[in-house]
């Protein structure tokens, strides 16, 4: 959970669970809100959570997701049981995806979503062995200008 | 500062604390402390949930009354088109009209022909280039406060198109301003509102713009005295009211009036705020409209209706068969205006997020830490004694020195068992002590 630096909390996500697909992000989203992070810092770290969470529901068995809040970056790191990414420079390009006509009907499949991830992120690194599993770490740096925008919160003097 | 206008009122002599707002508020804004109902303004964004379920009537909607009538020279009546489904399948809106003329008002406008012209509007301006996707309906003033609460990286989205209400005030004033040689503050202009939203939107709008609107107020208020004057209506006076421009108040009537291929329609806050998480992950990029109401029924089942919703929502269903294809507005004398800025709004909406657990980041996290711990001590089932909805705001309440940590009546029990158990080891030492000193002997004999 942390200490009075850093606040911390993991989630689990279970793969082929499309009812609960999105209910991560939308709940770090809101721990993000009442910690007054910009409302722009949110959104990135929004599709980059969304993204990655939908990646476990799509293709993984399940993983863990921690996010960790210092007062100077937020980290997603997202740990999978799961087929692993075999070329992983592959998977890194706009457009390229292995997703099923059945992922595609829901709207995913673009070959967009490790590309959006590391759009969206300061720091990106991922790693994976084949047959059991990927490991994601995100970070989206906060600093005096865009950690704690002035013009997003009125309450702040 | 002047505290901001708020649509909703509470009456703590009225209120018991009965905790249903507490627990039906979707923005999680109503808190009982001693026994009563209090407002978080910061969360609150006027959907009136809390108008509806309140079974002692203790929250009011701060609406207008028949008595700010009086300070003007002439009256207009705006009556939302919500009206003309209130008073059964045989009153036509042309006769509803006419009857608010009996009823305290000089003169009446409609607002659904305003709608149809908006909504032509609305499609200029989805057919333009570079518009962020999805756009979102601003017209319910609820959702327009949801977004700069709680979702501004959204504000973009929302079309800077003025409301029908307040194109027809504004063209209505200015035509009476002439005719009848008077300022336009002599001029009362009142809204027929069916939610205390509505206030909101021409007390305080979201752009700061000004308002040719001087009031609401209720349907529900003024319903009695149009079923007396219905009574005895002529029911074939007044030309009749035509076009989609009716279907408004139900859940699809907007973009009913739009040819966008790819349009939503969205009702009721909890489905609204899914799209809207969906909206802020990136998604739903191919849809070019979002129509959202913050009412379940959209706006037919406001809080200040009278008609059952389904019944009103039939009613519309029929005005639409009945009138909505007859003759409508000039397509292309309205492209001209929507070019000349007749529709548009200038300015931007500021965002007013919830206050945060703390204005320093490292204060901050270091709440939230807290705030977890107390959380993993509360017994996780969100009963409400608390006068909080749920165990987790009550956990973020301590933190921020709203509550203390033994409201909870869990948390209670809890100190009051090991005090107790303290209590007892006293007692039970002292028995010890007093039989060591007189031995086995029976006290009694």
């Amino acid at each position: 959970m942390g200490n009075g630096e850093t606040v911390s909390q993991s989630f689990a996500i279970l793969g082929r669970h499309f009812l609960e697909g999105g209910q991560v992000s939308t709940e770090i989203k809101g721990m993000l809100k009442e910690l007054g992070i910009d409302a722009a810092i949110i959104r990135r770290v929004a599709i980059a959570t969304y993204e990655a969470e939908m990646n476990v529901v799509m293709y993984a068995e399940q993983a863990s997701l921690t996010l960790k809040v210092t007062p100077r970056a937020i980290t997603i790191t997202v740990v999978d049981r799961g087929p692993g990414i075999p070329d992983i420079e592959l998977a890194m390009q706009e457009g390229y995806s292995t997703a099923t006509a059945e992922m595609r009907e829901l709207g995913f499949g673009a070959g967009m979503g490790l590309p959006n991830i590391r759009r969206n992120a300061d720091e990106f690194n991922i790693t994976s062995t084949v047959g059991k599993g990927t490991r994601l770490k995100i970070t989206v740096n906060l600093n005096e200008t865009n950690g704690r925008g002035l013009p997003f919160n009125p309450h702040r003097q | 500062m002047e505290e901001d206008f708020r649509s909703i009122l509470i009456d703590s002599e009225k209120c018991t604390g009965r905790m249903r707002c507490v627990h039906a508020c979707p923005t999680q804004a109503v808190r009982v402390r001693d026994g009563r109902a209090k407002l978080l303004r910061d969360r609150c964004i006027d959907c009136g949930e809390c108008v509806r379920v309140c079974p002692n009537h203790a929250f009011l909607p701060h609406t207008s009354s028949f008595h700010d009538l009086s300070g003007f020279k002439h009256t207009i009546a705006f009556p939302s088109p919500v009206f003309y489904s209130q008073f059964g399948k045989d009153a036509r809106p042309a006769t509803i009209l006419h009857a608010l003329t009996s009823v305290g008002f000089d003169d009446v406008c409609d607002v659904a022909s305003a709608s149809e012209s908006v909504s032509i509007a609305i499609q200029e301006y989805l057919d333009s280039e570079n518009r962020p996707r999805p756009l979102i309906s601003p017209f319910c003033p609820a959702i327009v406060r949801l977004i700069q609460v709680r979702y501004p990286n959204l504000l973009d989205h929302l079309i800077p198109i003025e409301s029908p209400m307040e194109i027809a005030a504004r063209e209505t004033k200015k035509r009476k301003m002439q005719e009848l040689g008077l300022q336009e503050h002599e001029i009362g202009a009142i809204y027929l509102t069916p939610c205390p939203a509505k206030m909101i939107a021409l007390k305080d709008p979201p752009r700061k713009q000004h308002s040719y609107l001087d009031g609401a107020i209720p349907i529900s208020e003024i319903y009695p005295s149009m079923l007396q004057v219905l009574r005895q209506a002529d029911r074939t006076n007044g030309p009749d009211i035509h076009g989609l421009g009716l279907g408004w108040p139900i859940l699809g009537g907007q973009v009913a009036c739009l040819k966008a291929e790819e349009r939503i329609a969205v009702a009721g806050l909890t489905d609204v705020m899914r799209v809207f998480d969906e909206i802020e992950n990136g998604k739903l990029k191919h849809i070019q409209y979002v129509e959202c109401h913050s009412c379940p029924t959209a706006c037919v089942g406001g809080s200040l209706t009278v008609e059952n919703p389904y019944i009103a929502r039939a009613r519309v269903l029929r005005l639409i068969d009945q009138y909505g294809s007859g003759p409508g507005q000039d397509r292309q004398k309205i492209r001209d205006l929507y070019r000349s800025g007749f529709y548009s709004l200038a300015g931007t909406i500021a965002p007013s997020p919830i206050q945060p657990l703390d204005d320093d980041i490292s204060r901050a996290i270091h709440k939230m830490h807290r705030r977890n711990q107390i959380y993993e001590g509360l017994p996780k089932i969100d009963c409400g004694a608390c006068g909080a909805p749920t165990c987790m705001t009550f956990a973020a309440d301590v933190v921020k020195g709203d509550a203390e940590t033994d409201e909870c009546v869990f948390l209670a029990l809890k100190t009051l068992e090991s005090k107790s158990r303290a209590l007892l080891e006293v007692i039970e030492k002292q028995n010890r002590k007093i039989h060591g000193r007189f031995g086995g002997r029976d006290h009694d004999a």
